[in-house]
């Protein structure tokens, strides 16, 4: 074996062992910070409230929170909604809309008098049932499922309005 | 006195800091520094200068800081009101980031303008583009470990954001946020990536930027009619730095005197306004919120208000990736020719127009006049008096149906939409009620929330503004 062949080989292995290094310290890690990748987000129904604490025709704000948060969570367990109710009974009866502006995800503000949200950010307006009135917003409020049950009003849980929605 | 010395000397013969550290800073520069034109190589130092404030007022703001959500803004209303100092430490953070932002700017202005980007110092260029990247991304990365209303709203809409991304959106957005919503993950990620991620990536990135500087030469000032020509100015360069002056201590005193009157600059700012008020706490279901970036970004804050909305998606992602894929290209696409500003006069409108645009961007982000406002308000005695009872009921509707949130009479309302100080000079009766009705042009229709005796007012207000 020649001097040449030698060093190469010593080379090849150092920069092979080198990787191999990396690599078993660089994988845990990775799947530690994508984790989140993988994590399928919750869809349980949670209780918004009482049906009788929405008028029929009112839009009212609620606030929903994380059955499971981590314990250092502090108020971002929880999560605020608005409420349209529609209608007495039926399949209509309710709208359910996350706050966030479908523009860039500002909270929109529902001014009863005016029936309009309107976001504080870059100006969008929507109608009471969420469709867009003015503004850069590309696409109505988002919606959310809502069930009944007995007396209670349900809704899901659900991630941020432009992920995983189209 | 003689102790002293004699220990320094002991100290720097048996660290070898003659060869090291001495050696790096007596490097030669060109001579034409000792004139007044050297003053303008001292940016970079002051950058580093601030750099390293805010890397030790960091290191002791993260000695009190909690990053959890559930404790975060109490922490810092503690470390503003409470802690000794510091109100002062957190200025001091504050307002350096200010001034990190403006002073790499300043330095990229300025080495551009020079030609210093061109051949053989392209790698301190791409290393400089590299550092401003990561000085934007502390900057916002820092507002967000405020962490009050602003700052949670910030962190959706960056996740939102990140979502617009072509293809891998949901994952960045995912991602930015360490799950489905802002939530327990999600600050801590944000303080990891400020406190360790980025600075080390700094660090990194001005070792290698100062090794360049170094080992290239500083750049000599430039002259109108000598181009750089590659074959031939590596031995030019050589030629002049054997009648240069060392850097240390010839031309050093000159970025020791601006380093020190830029922290000078933040430190007395500091003290007079202390760190920058906390908005209200970070409460999504308080939805009573007005959310605006510091005052850096407020230009691209208004961009997204102003850009028709169909092009959106292709400015949040395509704007910012040209604007540094560009900058990644200047030294490569112009690395030699003429490099004094008066012979590349698109050099100056390349460094203009960007600075003019975004000076103007920003005014509009300050005044915001797209947003609605909600606060309320009257209209002017001088609009309401004398009115009949149609007229004044129609004056109520205007204010209490919003009118007024995005049109102004007489300097009272919004800036939304048109001024109706005097909207019956240029409209009829039947135009007024119509648009009022089926709205358009950005304006909502508003058939359904008025009666049509409501709407009858309403109109009959509006045609006494002649």
């Amino acid at each position: 074996m020649n001097e040449m062949s030698r060093r190469r080989f010593l080379s090849r292995l150092t920069v092979a062992l080198t990787a191999f290094i990396s690599a078993i310290v660089g994988l845990p890690i990775l799947g530690y910070l994508l984790a989140p990748l993988f994590h399928a987000p919750s869809d349980e129904l949670v209780p918004v409230g009482a049906i009788g604490d929405f008028p029929v025709g009112e839009t009212k704000l609620v606030s929903i929170r994380d059955p499971s948060p981590l314990a250092w969570a502090g108020q971002t367990a929880d999560t605020a909604l608005w409420v349209r109710r529609r209608d007495v009974s039926g399949p209509q009866m309710f709208q359910i809309f996350n706050v966030n502006c479908t523009h860039l995800g500002c909270p929109v503000n529902w001014q009863a008098s005016a029936k309009l949200f309107l976001c504080p950010c870059h100006g969008g307006v929507y109608y009471s049932d969420g469709t867009v009135a003015g503004g850069p917003p590309p696409r109505p409020l988002f919606e959310r499922e809502w069930e009944v049950s007995g007396d209670r009003l349900l809704v899901r849980q659900q991630p941020l309005p432009t992920v995983k929605q189209g | 006195m003689r102790l002293l010395r004699g220990i320094a000397s002991w100290l720097g013969e048996r660290f070898e800091l003659e060869d090291s550290v001495m050696a790096v800073l007596r490097h030669p520069v060109p001579r034409e520094l000792e004139r007044p034109i050297g003053w303008w190589y001292v940016l970079g130092s002051a950058t580093l200068a601030i750099f390293v404030m805010q890397v030790v007022t960091g290191v002791g703001l993260a000695m009190t800081y909690v990053p959890a959500p559930n404790s975060a803004y109490d922490s810092l209303q503690f470390i503003s009101h409470d802690a000794t100092l510091g109100g002062v430490v957190r200025g001091m953070h504050y307002f350096g980031a200010g001034a990190m932002v403006v002073l790499v700017l300043a330095h990229m202005t300025q080495v551009y303008l020079f030609g210093a980007f061109k051949f053989p110092r392209e790698a301190n260029w791409l290393t400089g583009s590299l550092l401003l990247l990561a000085t934007l991304a502390m900057a916002f990365t820092g507002q967000l470990l405020r962490w009050d209303q602003d700052a949670f709203w910030s962190v959706v809409v960056a996740a939102e954001q990140a979502a617009r991304a072509p293809v891998i959106g949901n994952w960045l957005a995912t991602l930015v946020v360490a799950g489905s919503n802002v939530g327990g993950a999600t600050l801590t990620r944000f303080y990891a990536t400020h406190v360790f991620l980025i600075p080390a990536a700094i660090f990194g990135l001005i070792g290698m930027h100062l090794y360049l500087v170094v080992k290239r030469g500083i750049s000599e000032p430039p002259v109108p009619g000598l181009p750089v020509d590659r074959p031939t100015y590596r031995a030019r360069y050589a030629e002049m730095l054997r009648r240069g002056i060392p850097f240390w201590p010839d031309a050093a005193w000159r970025d020791a005197t601006i380093a020190a009157a830029a922290v000078v600059v933040v430190v007395v700012l500091a003290a007079i306004f202390g760190a920058p008020q906390l908005g209200k706490p970070p409460d999504p279901t308080n939805v009573v919120a007005d959310p605006r970036p510091d005052w850096y970004f407020l230009g691209y804050f208004a961009i997204l208000a102003l850009i028709p909305p169909a092009t959106e998606s292709i400015v949040i992602i395509g704007l910012p990736l040209f604007a540094f894929v560009f900058l990644f290209l200047v030294p490569i696409l112009w690395p030699d020719g003429e490099r004094h500003w008066s012979r590349r006069p698109a050099a100056i409108a390349a460094v203009a127009l960007p600075f003019i645009a975004y000076a103007s961007l920003t005014v509009a982000g300050i005044e915001s006049p797209w947003v609605p406002k909600l606060e309320g308000g009257a209209l002017p005695a001088s609009v309401t008096q004398g009115l009949g009872a149609s007229e004044r009921r129609g004056a109520d509707l205007f204010v209490s149906k919003a009118c007024f949130a995005c049109h102004a009479i007489e300097g009272a309302g919004g800036r939304r939409g048109p001024d109706l100080s005097h909207v019956a000079s240029r409209m009829t009766r039947d135009q007024i009620t119509a648009r009022i009705a089926t709205g358009g042009g950005g304006m909502p229709a508003f058939a359904g929330g008025l009666t049509p005796s409501e709407l009858d007012d309403l109109t009959t207000f509006l045609l006494t503004r002649k």
